[in-house]
């Protein structure tokens, strides 16, 4: 009969009305400032900087070889180097990145030889101004591994299994590089001496 | 003018303020709130000295005018925000909820108050080739003649502006046909074609469906034997066993009538399945595409007004006005049971706005011509019919008077539904 489909929809409705207060599984809306969408795990944006210990900026991993900064496509990376006066090693004196340029291809994390670069997943980067609030320096981008373990646990287990293995590979090597370092000095083929014919300690 | 005719006047005014302020009917003994508004209103104008005819029929106009701009208008205010809140929920959404006064959300109730603050400080925006006076005029005229409506509505007992009206109906529907003319004044002088596409289907929508709203109120006064709203509403009352009111709607006739009057009411307020003038999809936003900021606001509030308007006259027509439920119910003050009846009739309105698809230009024409307007004479048949049998007595006269009345309301409207349903299947989908 004319009109019995107009029934049938507006019962529809009616138990949309109904069911939206008692059941809130049929709310779909995720009301954002107070609940956050879930993340999936390999979501990513701009990177970030990992840092070991307690003291950001000084527990870089970073090295400064500026790899990133070459590969980087659209440059958004500036990076200007110095040495470590206490332990003599490379860190970065500057480490900028301009997020508002930066288009997210990781292409930096996969060059990176130091699993220093990570991308991050932090997504509320609204800023009043256009350029110098999204040019973030490196203790912005400085965050624990901690954090790193928290949004990306699979990778992040990965990159550790890098690192201990590096880490294992460096100490053989340098326990190869002292054995024979004791090796040679156990057979010296002329045990060099001094002058009063006495042989010389290591 | 002499000071004959001047006397003359101020009688005049005196009397329709008499008859404003002192409760007609007053059969039933008047409770307090009952009588409140009209005691209120006395007190007002009983601070003027009482030969001041003219200066009291001003002050009486003036109040009557002031509360019902602040009823409606927060009503309207609060129905902005139901309406988005319940469809919201019709479409399994949250609707509103954000808005916040000092720290306090009562689930976002004050969302008026921040879309006026928001309205008022837009920009106007006036095009460079539009006709800058009726531009400007077509919002203040859909408000100010939606709002004439509200002169003539029963809200209570002894609640009615102008409760002296006896051809209050009459004047209703001609206050209400001007409302076409405003809408034809914005679509014009925007000079935008979407505007005046707009305006060409209000114009055609607002003739076609204000043909089967006269016809379906004319039963309510052929009953009622007054033009008066007060007068229709006054003939509703009464209880079969205390509980089952004697509104026009539990009649064979009444229902039909109740039914293509909801419809015909819904095309013309330009709501949902009928707000083709305002066809978001097609014609950017109708006839007011180029309004912006306050004067989109003004008409958005004249919808609301004249839809508030309607759905009142339509309560007092069919629904028993301010008659309660059951005799036992009836402490509660009138205008109290009218509100509550008119705010039901609106929040059915959102419901269907919830459910229904917009109609194409000709199945608009289609549905007025075609199916409410004979339905609408056949309606008058059965009310003629029902009337001169008013007078049979018993259980097997009354049976059958019931079914022959309601045979006369369902058998044209099922053959009806079939002719035009014909060839109208359900539609088998052919892999584009
Ligand atoms: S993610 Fe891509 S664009 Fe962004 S800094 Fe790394 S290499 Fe550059
Ligand atoms: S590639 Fe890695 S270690 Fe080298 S500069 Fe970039 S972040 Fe630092």
């Amino acid at each position: 009969m004319l009109g019995t489909g107009i029934l049938k929809g507006l019962y529809v409705t009616a138990k949309n009305l109904a069911g939206s207060y008692h059941d809130p599984e049929r709310l779909t809306t995720i009301q954002y400032p107070e609940e956050t969408a879930h993340i999936p795990e390999n979501y990513r944006n701009y990177p970030f900087l990992v840092f070991d210990g307690a003291e950001a900026v000084a527990g870089l991993r970073c090295t400064a070889c500026k790899m990133c900064e070459k590969e980087c496509p659209p440059q958004c990376i500036y990076i200007v180097g110095e040495r470590d006066p206490a332990t003599k090693k490379m860190r970065p004196k500057v480490f900028d990145l301009d997020i508002s340029v930066c288009m997210g291809c990781g292409i930096c994390v996969e060059v990176c030889p130091f699993e220093s670069i990570k991308m991050d997943q932090h997504f509320e980067v609204a800023a009043t101004e256009r350029f110098e609030e999204l040019l973030l320096h490196r203790e912005q981008l400085a965050k624990p591994d901690s954090y790193y373990h928290k949004i990306h646990p699979t990778e992040a287990a990965v990159s550790d299994g890098v690192l201990a293995a590096e880490k294992r590979k460096a100490e053989e090597r340098a326990a190869k590089a002292a054995a024979a370092a004791a090796a040679k000095a156990a057979t010296p083929p002329v045990p060099p001496t001094t002058a009063s014919g006495e042989p010389v300690s290591a | 003018m002499t000071v004959d005719s001047y006397t003359a006047l101020a009688k005049h005014f005196a009397a329709i303020v008499a008859e404003t302020t002192t409760p007609t009917g007053a059969a039933a003994p008047a409770p307090f709130l009952e009588t409140l508004p009209a005691d209120v209103l006395n007190w007002v104008v009983n601070f003027l000295p009482d030969d001041a005819h003219w200066l009291r029929w001003f002050l009486t106009s003036i109040v009557a005018i002031v509360a019902i701009l602040t009823v409606f208008g927060l009503t309207f205010a609060f129905l902005t925000v139901t309406e988005r809140k319940l469809l919201g929920r019709f479409q399994n959404r949250y609707g509103p909820n954000r808005v916040r006064i000092f720290g306090v959300r009562v689930f976002g109730f004050f969302q008026p108050f921040a879309d006026a603050v928001k309205a008022l400080t837009k920009e106007d925006i006036v095009p460079t080739a539009a006709d800058k006076v009726l531009h400007l005029a077509a919002p203040a005229a859909t408000v100010a003649f939606s709002l004439l409506g509200f002169a003539v509505l029963p809200y209570g007992r002894h609640l009615t502006a102008l409760a002296g009206m006896d051809a209050a109906l009459l004047y209703f529907f001609a206050a209400g046909a001007a409302s076409e003319l405003a809408i034809f004044m914005a679509g014009w002088s925007s000079l935008n074609k979407y505007s005046l596409i707009a305006a060409m289907r209000a114009l055609a929508q607002l003739i076609s469906y204000e043909l089967p709203l006269l016809l379906v109120a004319v039963p309510a006064v052929m009953v009622a034997g007054t033009l008066s709203l007060s007068g229709i509403v006054e003939a509703q009352g009464g209880w079969l066993g205390g509980v089952v009111p004697h509104w026009n709607i539990f009649t064979p006739w009444g229902f039909a009538g109740a039914i293509i009057f909801y419809i015909a009411a819904l095309a013309e307020c330009n709501r949902c399945p009928f707000d083709l003038p305002e066809g978001e999809s097609e014609i950017i936003a109708g006839y007011l595409t180029e309004y912006s900021g306050f004067k989109y606001a003004l008409f958005f509030m004249g919808e609301y007004f004249g839809m508030a308007a309607l759905s009142g006259l339509g309560v007092a027509l069919f629904l028993g006005g301010w008659q309660a439920p059951c005799e036992f119910l009836q402490f509660v003050p009138s205008y109290v049971w009218f509100y509550v009846k008119l705010v039901v009739v609106i929040l059915s309105f959102m419901w269907m706005r919830a459910t229904l698809l917009r109609l194409r230009m000709d199945q608009l024409m289609r549905l007025a011509w075609k199916c409410l307007v004979p339905l609408a004479l056949v309606n008058l048949a059965t009310v003629v019919f029902w009337e001169r049998t008013a007078g049979w007595d018993g259980p097997a006269l009354q049976a059958v008077r019931w079914l022959a009345a309601l045979a006369l309301v369902v058998v044209p409207f099922v053959l009806l539904g079939k002719t035009l349903s014909a060839g109208f299947g359900p539609r088998k989908y052919r892999y584009a």
